[in-house]
């Protein structure tokens, strides 16, 4: 069975358009038959992933592979890498400047939350290179 | 399913309009007509706004059908209120509607306050899902169950109120005149095809509990002869600045009191909205209330006046009425009509295939498909856009070669040489034109 793919660049710098991404999945996957609450937790994950990749990487893109038991989504960008993972991982703990604050954004969940909403999540980071986040969500 | 959204052969001319605007892709052109696909409408009117033709109308009873009873009841729903110029008198509009064929009116505008006596005496319910989602635009109930599967649960299980309005006026009704209920006609007088079809396909009740609906066009000059005649209007009005407050967007979260609330109104937006909530990127709200139309029902495409100028006058009309006039709340046994009758189920008229294999398979086809699409979007083919075209390929609606520009590829082949400028259209070409 050939894996569905699908291919979304998210521009950095730009919080209106995030989200564009999850919508777009969102609706190949609804037109896929796949159960709902799976859906719901793809979007999530891929919504953080596009408001980090905005945020901190200033941009990159978003690869999704569907298959009949997973998805695989995953968050690849050319920024700055994550110097401490752990400490990135922690619940309320954001990089993120005032003015990206201000905007509503920053407010340390991006990372925990896509971990909470994955049956599966993996970091590569390199600082300097860039990161990529790859989370796995089973399809009941 | 059926729709109150219908097309006038006649008059539609297979251009490419509504295939455009319709939020749902659920118009195609065929044979120089535009054809709905029943499943994926959502019956909010876009389509009868955008036609230059006027080719798509809504289908709602006509007056006539009251002599099939011998008592009829109107429901009015208070966008009716604010379509008459200069008039700030609804009793004139109340004793009119006696004046048109019915023996009896009962406010909708009155059950949306016993609607909304009933949810603050409620309150916020522990189990209860956050946001809650208002199911009072059958529209955005419709739009919910066929693309937002996730949200069905977040709708507030409440029926319209003009639903209410009906069961206590039919009950009312028996009561005052004694007659079998099959011989009282109850219809509503509505500002939008979603609530004619809610009256006789009702999303939240297992059975109608409306004979018919009314739109606010149709009756609008019989009614205003009517009214212009009236010598002594006697006070009917029943409802207060609450009930009529909910014709425009963000009446029903004042209805209900709560601080922590946020109206929508417009489809896109409201799309929005709903993509912003299941990505789990939720306002900080308990309530939401979202109108297909703009400005709510006012907008309804059914109406009379422009949406703005209704909305001033509802909101005119509210501030010379007490806050409510919901005098005595409902029993116990009457709040059991308030709730749903049925689940809303999910109606799944995006998925390509049941089996999720075959989807997959459909998906990859319909991908391989566009990319050999020329992406104008241009409609040609009856389809709104190229993918869309892809996928009514590749699900048998229809067939590669009502592409225009793989019959002119063709063609290039048959006049010979000369680059693809001579058999492309000018957003295409590469050459400069003389004439630009």
């Amino acid at each position: 069975m050939e894996p569905v793919k699908l291919v979304y660049p998210v521009e950095g710098g730009d919080f209106i358009e995030a989200g564009e991404a999850s919508s777009k999945m969102k609706m190949t996957l609804k037109k896929l038959g796949l159960p709902s609450d799976v859906i719901r937790k793809a979007a999530i994950c891929m919504y953080e992933g596009e408001i980090n990749m905005v945020i901190h990487a200033n941009g990159g893109r978003a690869e999704v592979e569907v298959t009949l038991d997973q998805i695989v989504l995953k968050m690849i960008d050319e920024g700055p890498g994550i110097p401490d993972v752990a400490k990135a991982m922690e619940e309320g703990y954001s990089t993120a400047g005032p003015e990206v604050r201000s905007l509503g954004f920053g407010a340390g969940m991006g990372l925990p939350n896509m971990k909470r909403y994955s049956d599966e999540m993996n970091i590569e980071t390199e600082v300097g290179k860039g990161t990529v986040v790859t989370m796995k969500l089973k399809i009941g | 399913m059926k729709h109150s959204v219908v097309l006038d052969r006649n008059r539609c001319r297979g251009c490419t309009t509504c295939i455009k605007n319709c939020p749902t892709e659920a118009i195609r052109v065929r044979r120089g007509k535009a054809l709905i696909l029943s499943d994926r409408c959502i019956d909010c009117g876009r389509c009868i706004q955008v036609c230059p033709h006027r080719a798509i109308k809504s289908v709602s009873d006509n007056l006539e059908r009251l002599r099939d009873y011998r008592y009829c009841v109107a429901i009015p729903e208070p966008a009716l209120y604010g379509q008459f110029q200069h008039m700030w008198d609804i009793d004139l509009v109340l004793n009119g509607l006696k004046k048109i064929g019915f023996h009896k009116v009962f406010e909708a505008a009155k059950a949306a306050e016993l609607l909304a006596e009933y949810t603050s005496r409620r309150g916020t319910e522990e189990k209860s899902p956050v946001p809650l989602i208002s199911a009072n635009c059958p529209t955005i109930l419709r739009l919910i169950r066929i693309r937002f599967p996730r949200l069905i649960e977040h709708i507030d299980p409440l029926i319209l109120p003009m639903e209410l309005a009906a069961t206590l006026a039919r009950r009312e009704a028996e009561k005052e005149t004694g007659l079998p209920p099959e011989e009282i006609g109850v219809f509503a007088i509505v500002p939008c095809p979603a609530k004619a079809t809610a009256c006789h396909r009702p999303e939240g009740l297992e059975s109608p509990v409306l004979d018919g609906a009314f739109a606010i066009r149709d009756i609008y000059i019989p009614l205003l002869r009517a009214m212009e005649l009236l010598e002594e209007p006697e006070p009917m009005l029943s409802a207060g600045a609450t009930g009529i407050g909910v014709a425009i967007c963000s009446g029903e979260c004042h209805a209900r009191g709560s601080n922590k609330y946020l109206a929508v109104d417009g489809i896109e937006n409201s799309i929005q909205m709903l993509e912003e909530i299941e990505d789990g990127r939720q306002p900080e709200v308990e309530f939401i209330e979202l109108s297909a139309c703009t400005q709510g029902c006012v907008g309804g495409c059914l109406t009379v006046e422009n949406p703005y100028a209704a909305r001033m006058r509802i909101r005119r009309m509210m501030k010379q009425q007490p806050v409510d006039r919901c005098v005595q709340p409902l029993s116990q046994e009457e709040e059991k009509d308030l709730q749903f009758s049925r689940i809303l189920q999910y109606s799944p008229a995006f998925r390509l295939d049941e089996d999720r294999a075959e989807a997959m398979a459909k998906h990859l086809r319909i991908e391989a498909l566009e990319s050999r699409l020329p992406g104008l979007h241009c409609g040609s083919c009856g389809a709104p856009n190229c993918h869309a075209f892809a996928e009514d390929v590749v699900l048998g609606r229809a067939s590669l070669d009502d592409c225009i520009f793989r019959v002119r590829e063709r063609m290039r082949d048959v006049a010979g040489p000369g680059g693809t400028d001579v058999y492309l259209p000018p957003p295409f070409r590469q050459k400069k034109a003389e004439t630009e």
